[in-house]
């Protein structure tokens, strides 16, 4: 900041728009400086966006709650209680020697999470951009286009950990998770969301005429992600011809990771580091995408 | 044009030279030089695709440049640019109000975007309410509001940082007459508390409500600069007869109006008289013995000066 | 004047007919619509809801049918865990097909791309454009249905002709969910209530016997679950699978007869109510 800016932002105050409605405004309403303005924004930007999205989010909390709770949870009573009794009938070691409702919680955390993140990863993604143009709105505010990408994201993220922790509460009453450790796996939830969740905002973004991309997403990605990650049943059950689909899918490292912590689910050490390692290299990937491609759409 | 930053006070609050903007082979802004003044009302005025949003795209430091120099404030906006942009009010093309919030929220949020404090958004956004005759509208959804309600509601918004500098993307596109005339009034009282407005339109009423000094462009290049009073004066005369011959007829009949008034030109809808006295030059056509099947005198307005400039009508 | 006996005498013809001005007998302009407005969106995410079921059939049958090996058959027989949730799974796709074409769909088309609007300003009445749209779902859940059943021929699923039938039943399912789900949908004014459409489904999906017996149950739920539509399909898909017939099976045949009425019933009271007023 020059001081022949700031100099000439003094001169022009007493003009500035305060005074508009006149006598009515009794104390004078002053905002600070667009000098102080500017450094705010550099410094806490994507906080502030942050914000506006989850003032947004709050609106439709009550989805949330359903999709991200309540949906695993339906899923934990239907297949954890009901189909149990037809799988847990003496073939325990299958299972790691848990019952299976222990064995599906942690899975149905992870898949929830990332259920989660192919719903908030794309179309609220391409309304800023496309149909509302929601971006724009910051984007001519003093905010650049990575911290507007970097605020939805801690929105998004901390939806994850708090549907995570209502759904683990859920399970811990079940008594479902039965390691001190269990907690972890909320933090997990979130990694794997964030994993899925970021290569497909960058795709997102990316997108500037819409032709059903997203119903494909779900159908022929998030679907088969869910049903083939050791979900349901332990990943090599399956035929070495749809096993690989769980090796390459966030779901299964976080719900393998999500096992080892809520119960103690017995794998190599260097497995368990492997999982880690996945989950963050495609976050990170995915957040160096998104970034490029927030700053070369609204850079024009 | 003089140059700006060491002219001492009048200051310029916005600088532009040989201003380029090129998007592959196509230069949407082909060097422009331009300087505001502070508590100006300027104006672009030109037709769709002439570069105008582009140029303003650029004041509001969301594009680069190719080349040339701009600077806002003393700032350069690529380099500065939430500093730049802290400076400034936005009032883009297209609404981009968050429909899912309620009105008032949109004020709240935004003001956030430049750190400013709940204590002084939350009285200021009733403030601008009132401003924007939105008072009982604040706890509306915005998908209820109509067009001109959503226009001055961003203009509100574009206020809450107290901007000294206004961004006006065609602020009345889209709207009915009634609600520009009151959009019109809104900015008409800001450009009386002395905040200076950057304005695009292709209406050339728009531009002479409220511009003190405009400059029209075409293609990317400006073809003229100054008061809409003068630009008239320069490139006009006082009044225009406007004749219509019927759509097979014009044409033909333009050629047989040479020489009536200081100049004629053929539309393919109408032909254009360009005259001090339109009454005397009517006489003259019923002298020549042609009756065209309407005819209009009128006051010379932007929209001849562009005609004249460029050839072509501004609003196609 | 006699353009005005024309259209008085056409007036008077639509009073005879029967729903009057609710139905210009035109469904075919409506379907017609819908066909070239197919075949000129995205093929894939057409082809996409046939595999839904199938990736289902594939995880469940094949991953957990390895540790669950056979359940008990509608006929009393042990069969495989695939040929189980099968028909189940063949009846949910039929539900959910029905209800996303009768619901999402024509609340798009009435709320945002105001299509029904404008096929309204034509000659066709309400009537001709929710049989139409109904037509259209019903022809796409016969294509799914075929294909599905299909798959479960190849995969060694099929034992018995009468499992051809499943494809027929499928539809009458498909049309039970899709009369009432236009109805319903005449009430709903914004996404979240829409939301709620599939906070109905999942459970619906989830508890309806689709994975496993009924008998898990306590036996107050079971009564529940068996008021529920999804389980009279389910259970009808599951009889014809193997060819074993029981009084049962009349009565979920009657149970989407009656529903398809009520639907219809339900439907054309709401077209009138919101497009005659």
């Amino acid at each position: 900041m020059t001081r022949k800016a700031a100099a000439a932002g003094k001169a022009a105050a007493p003009g500035a728009v305060s005074e508009a409605p006149g006598p009515t405004a009794a104390p004078a309403l002053r905002a600070h400086s667009p000098e102080v303005s500017a450094a705010r924004a550099r410094r806490w930007g994507s906080l502030y966006f942050a914000e506006h999205v989850l003032r947004v989010m709050k609106s439709y909390s009550w989805t949330i709650v359903m999709y991200g709770v309540g949906q695993p949870v339906a899923y934990l009573f239907a297949m954890g209680v009901g189909l149990a009794t037809l799988v847990d009938t003496g073939r325990g070691a299958i299972f790691g020697g848990v019952s299976y409702l222990t064995f599906i919680a942690p899975a149905l955390l992870i898949s929830a999470a990332v259920m989660s993140a192919a719903s908030e990863f794309t179309f609220p993604i391409m309304d800023g951009f496309k149909w509302r143009r929601v971006y724009y709105g910051p984007h001519a505010s003093p905010l650049t286009p990575q911290q507007i990408a970097l605020g939805q994201v801690i929105a998004v993220t901390v939806r994850f950990l708090l549907q995570s922790a209502i759904y683990f509460g859920v399970v811990a009453l079940f008594g479902a998770a039965p390691s001190p450790w269990g907690w972890v796996s909320i933090l997990v939830a979130t990694l794997a969301g964030l994993s899925f969740g970021l290569p497909l905002m960058a795709y997102a973004a990316s997108i500037t005429q819409d032709k059903g991309q997203f119903a494909m997403v779900m159908r022929f990605l998030v679907m088969p992600l869910f049903l083939f990650s050791g979900t349901f049943f332990p990943l090599d059950t399956l035929p070495l011809t749809v096993r690989w689909i769980g090796w390459i899918s966030p779901i299964w490292h976080g719900t393998e990771l999500g096992r080892v912590f809520s119960y103690g689910y017995q794998e190599a050490p260097l497995l368990t580091v492997a999982h880690v390692v996945f989950l963050l290299a495609l976050a990170v990937l995915g957040w160096l995408l998104t970034k490029r491609q927030f700053i070369k759409r609204m850079a024009g | 044009m003089s140059s700006p930053a060491e002219t001492g006070p009048p200051q310029y609050v916005i600088t532009a030279e040989n201003l380029t903007k090129r998007y592959g082979d196509v230069a949407a802004v082909d060097g422009i030089s331009f300087s505001v003044p502070a508590g100006e009302a300027f104006g672009l005025l030109g037709p769709n695709g002439a570069g105008k949003s582009t140029t303003m795209k650029m004041i509001g430091a969301v594009s680069q440049r190719t080349s040339g120099s701009l600077s806002i404030m003393g700032l350069d906006p690529d380099l500065n640019g939430p500093e730049v942009r802290a400076h400034l009010g936005v009032v883009p093309q297209q609404d981009n109000l968050d429909e899912e919030l309620k009105v008032r929220d949109n004020l709240l949020v935004y003001g956030r975007y430049f750190g400013l404090p709940m204590s002084y958004l939350r009285p200021k956004a009733d403030e601008l309410l009132e401003f924007a005759q939105l008072t009982d509208k604040a706890k509306s959804k915005v998908d209820a509001l109509s067009g001109g309600m959503k226009r001055r509601l961003t203009i509100a918004r574009s206020l809450i940082n107290e901007p000294r500098i206004l961004l006006l993307d065609e602020p009345t596109t889209g709207l009915d007459p009634q609600a520009r005339h009151i959009l019109w009034d809104r900015l008409f009282r800001l450009k009386e508390q002395g905040v200076t407005l950057i304005l695009t339109t292709h209406y050339m009423d728009e531009a002479e409500q409220l511009c003190d000094r405009l400059i029209v462009v075409d293609k990317g290049r400006i073809m003229a600069e100054g008061s809409p009073a003068n630009l008239i004066r320069e490139y006009s005369t006082r009044e225009v007869l406007e004749l219509r011959f019927g759509s097979e007829r014009n044409a033909s009949i333009g050629a047989e109006l040479e020489g009536i008034g200081e100049r004629v030109e053929t539309l393919p809808d109408r032909v254009l008289i360009y005259a001090h006295d339109g009454e005397a030059a009517l006489e003259e056509v019923s002298g020549r013995g042609l009756r065209p099947v309407t005819s209009l005198v009128r006051r010379s307005s932007l929209e001849d000066v562009f005609l004249r400039l460029t050839g072509r009508s501004l609003v196609d | 004047m006699s353009a005005g006996t024309t259209s008085h005498s056409d007036t008077e013809a639509a009073r005879n007919r029967k729903f009057g001005p609710l139905y210009s007998r035109n469904v075919r302009a409506v379907v017609a619509r819908g066909l070239m407005a197919t075949r000129s969106s995205n093929w894939m995410v057409m082809l996409s809801g046939f595999f839904e079921p199938v990736l289902y059939l594939i995880a469940m049958g094949v991953g957990l049918g390895a540790i669950v090996g056979t359940v008990q058959g509608p006929g009393g027989g042990e069969i495989s865990y695939a040929a189980y949730i099968a028909p189940a799974l063949l009846a949910v796709s039929a539900m959910n097909g029905a209800v996303y074409d009768s619901t999402w769909n024509v609340f798009f088309k009435m709320n945002f791309s105001k299509l029904y609007q404008g096929m309204l300003y034509t000659s066709l009445g309400p009537l001709d454009v929710a049989m139409g749209e109904i037509f259209l779902a019903l022809l796409r859940g016969l294509m799914y249905a075929t294909g599905f059943t299909a798959v479960m021929g190849l995969m060694g699923l099929l034992t018995t002709p009468w499992a051809i039938l499943m494809i027929p039943a499928a539809v009458l399912i498909a049309f039970g969910f899709a009369s009432f789900g236009m109805g319903i949908t005449s009430f709903m004014k914004t996404f979240q209530q829409m939301d709620w459409i599939n906070f109905i489904m999942l459970p619906m999906f989830l508890f309806s016997a689709t994975f496993y017996p009924l008998s898990v149950y306590p036996e107050y739920i079971q009564w529940f679950i068996q008021a529920m539509p999804l389980w009279h399909g389910v259970d009808l898909l599951r009889q014809i699978s193997v060819g074993a017939f029981s009084p049962a099976t009349a009565i979920h045949v009657g149970y989407y007869l009656v529903m398809i009425a009520l639907g219809m019933l339900l439907t054309t009271g709401r077209l009138r109510k919101l497009f005659l007023k």
